[in-house]
């Protein structure tokens, strides 16, 4: 099988922001079990800028790292810059993904966009 | 850090023994078979002997037995090959939903060239529905192809019944043996098979050599075209050293079956019953004594395979699982959905496949780092905490 980045396997073992936010001002939700993938997604945001951030993740070593990466990417961010991000910026920064993987940072950069859309829809920004 | 190999359905470690009968061929006695003189001779004499090893272990006669690339490719021959020789009496196949993909996509493969095929089912235990099969059998039904021991979950399918079934009709019988061979006995005749395919690096052999028996009379077509290698049958300069190796290895894996398989069976009974103990929300599949003496296949509700064996791999363990992610596809396991597991379980289920070097102490080292893996992960669910 190929292998995974150092990266990669860095943030899997040793995830970064894992666990959930009481009270969070966003929450996104993204997958589904059936494809083996679930990324949920809490944010705290003040002053449109996230100052806190953190995920439960269903799935693969990949699936966890992303979603790791991806808290660590966006946390101090304001949530334009935020949305900016891709999900290519996530495998960049995670040294790259085997290609039967990608789908997984596509999920965590979807995970932020819900959890940001949730916060917009609760403050009426939408 | 120790490594502690519990993947022996994936693969096995050569043995010693085998090794040492195939240097020769790799080095000095490198003459072609079909040459005359000694140097030849002695290679051909050396394919013969192999082929003895093999008859006898199966019960078989010599020139019933075939040289093939690997078990695939004698899967691939069996169903192609019945097939294409027996197209006048039908152009119906019949097998089960948890096969091999060497099996299943060949028989899909026919699908495209005209031929039909019935999947026939299994139980949530994944134990061949026989009535079903019943069923199933038309007039032009040519060939019933069951594996005798399922890869994932060890389960052993009821060939001998099924032999009854296809004799009655007048079927050949064709099933995949390569989990099954040295683990439990394997013989054609007290089996009823017509056709049988084996693996040599399953029973501490090389990679790359397969065996395909064919019973005396079996219509077949020839797999590969080109010199009278094979009888004719499967052509290519024979490949002395693994055919020399399969034929050593598969000796030594028959020659004390129950001994073997009552080592491995104590190792899978201990650690089904320890995990299953100490894991909550986890479940054993397949069935409880129908199954590979060296095999162990469970879930773990709530996480994902391919985690479980990246924190295994971390602690020095080789392991296997039916998760999506390892398949290298978006869907789990076939055989696992195909007993009735719903997906996100499927997902999360482990193989753990015992060989004759493993240990107690192997088992007790799993069993302390197993937990704590499992636990962790569940920590990083979101489908556990909504529990």
């Amino acid at each position: 099988m190929e292998e995974y980045s150092n990266k990669v396997m860095d943030h899997f073992m040793n995830p970064r922001n894992v666990g959930e936010i009481e009270n969070a001002d966003g929450v996104g939700t993204v997958g589904n079990p059936v494809c083996g993938d679930i990324m949920k997604m809490y944010l705290k945001i003040e002053n449109n800028i996230i100052k806190d951030a953190k995920f439960k993740t269903f799935g693969c070593g990949a699936a966890v790292a992303t979603s790791s990466m991806a808290t660590e990417l966006i946390i101090g961010k304001t949530l334009e810059e935020a949305l900016d991000i891709t999900n290519s910026t996530v495998a960049e920064a995670l040294d790259g993904l085997p290609p039967v993987k990608m789908h997984c940072s596509n999920l965590a950069q979807q995970a932020v966009k819900a959890a940001i859309d949730d916060y917009k829809e609760k403050n009426g920004k939408k | 850090m120790n490594q502690i190999y519990l993947d022996h359905s994936a693969t096995t470690k050569l043995k010693k023994e085998v090794l040492d009968t195939i240097l020769p061929f790799l080095t000095e006695q490198y003459g072609n078979p079909s040459t005359i003189y000694t140097l030849g001779r002695e290679a051909k004499k050396a394919i013969d002997s192999a082929r003895e090893q093999v008859a006898k272990a199966i019960n078989a006669q010599p020139n019933e037995i075939y040289f093939t690339s690997s078990g695939t490719e004698s899967d691939n021959w069996a169903i192609k090959g019945v097939a294409y020789a027996n197209k006048q009496k039908g152009k119906h196949i019949i097998t089960s939903n948890i096969e091999h993909h060497a099996v299943l996509h060949t028989c899909e493969f026919l699908e495209k060239e005209g031929l039909e095929i019935t999947y026939v089912p299994v139980d949530n235990e994944g134990i061949l529905d026989l009535e079903q099969l019943k069923k199933a059998i038309r007039p032009d039904t040519i060939l019933i192809s069951v594996m005798l021991a399922n890869n994932e979950i060890g389960t052993i399918q009821p060939i001998k019944e099924i032999s009854q079934l296809a004799k009655e009709h007048g079927i050949y019988l064709h099933t995949d043996a390569v989990q099954a061979i040295g683990s439990i006995p394997v013989d054609v005749n007290d089996l009823g098979v017509d056709l049988l395919s084996l693996s040599g690096h399953k029973i501490y052999g090389p990679k790359g050599v397969g065996v395909l028996y064919v019973k005396t009379g079996t219509k077949i077509s020839p797999f590969i075209h080109g010199g009278g290698q094979e009888r004719g049958k499967r052509a290519g300069t024979e490949n002395v050293a693994n055919i020399v190796g399969i034929g050593k290895a598969i000796e030594l894996a028959t020659q004390d079956i129950q001994t073997h398989s009552s080592h491995l069976q104590e190792l899978r009974d201990m650690t089904i019953e320890e995990i299953l103990k100490a894991i909550p929300h986890s479940r054993l599949n397949g069935h409880k004594e129908k199954r590979l003496p060296g095999n162990v296949n469970i879930s773990f509700e709530y996480i994902e395979g391919e985690s479980i064996l990246l924190m295994l791999d971390s602690k020095g363990v080789c392991a296997s699982s039916g998760s999506a992610c390892t398949s290298g596809s978006l869907d789990p396991s076939h055989v696992l959905l195909a007993i009735g597991l719903p997906h996100e379980i499927a997902h999360g289920s482990l193989r753990l496949t015992f060989g004759e070097e493993n240990t107690k102490d192997d088992v007790k080292y799993l069993l302390e780092i197993l937990p704590p893996i499992i636990e962790k992960l569940r920590a990083m669910s979101p489908l556990y905490n909504q529990k």
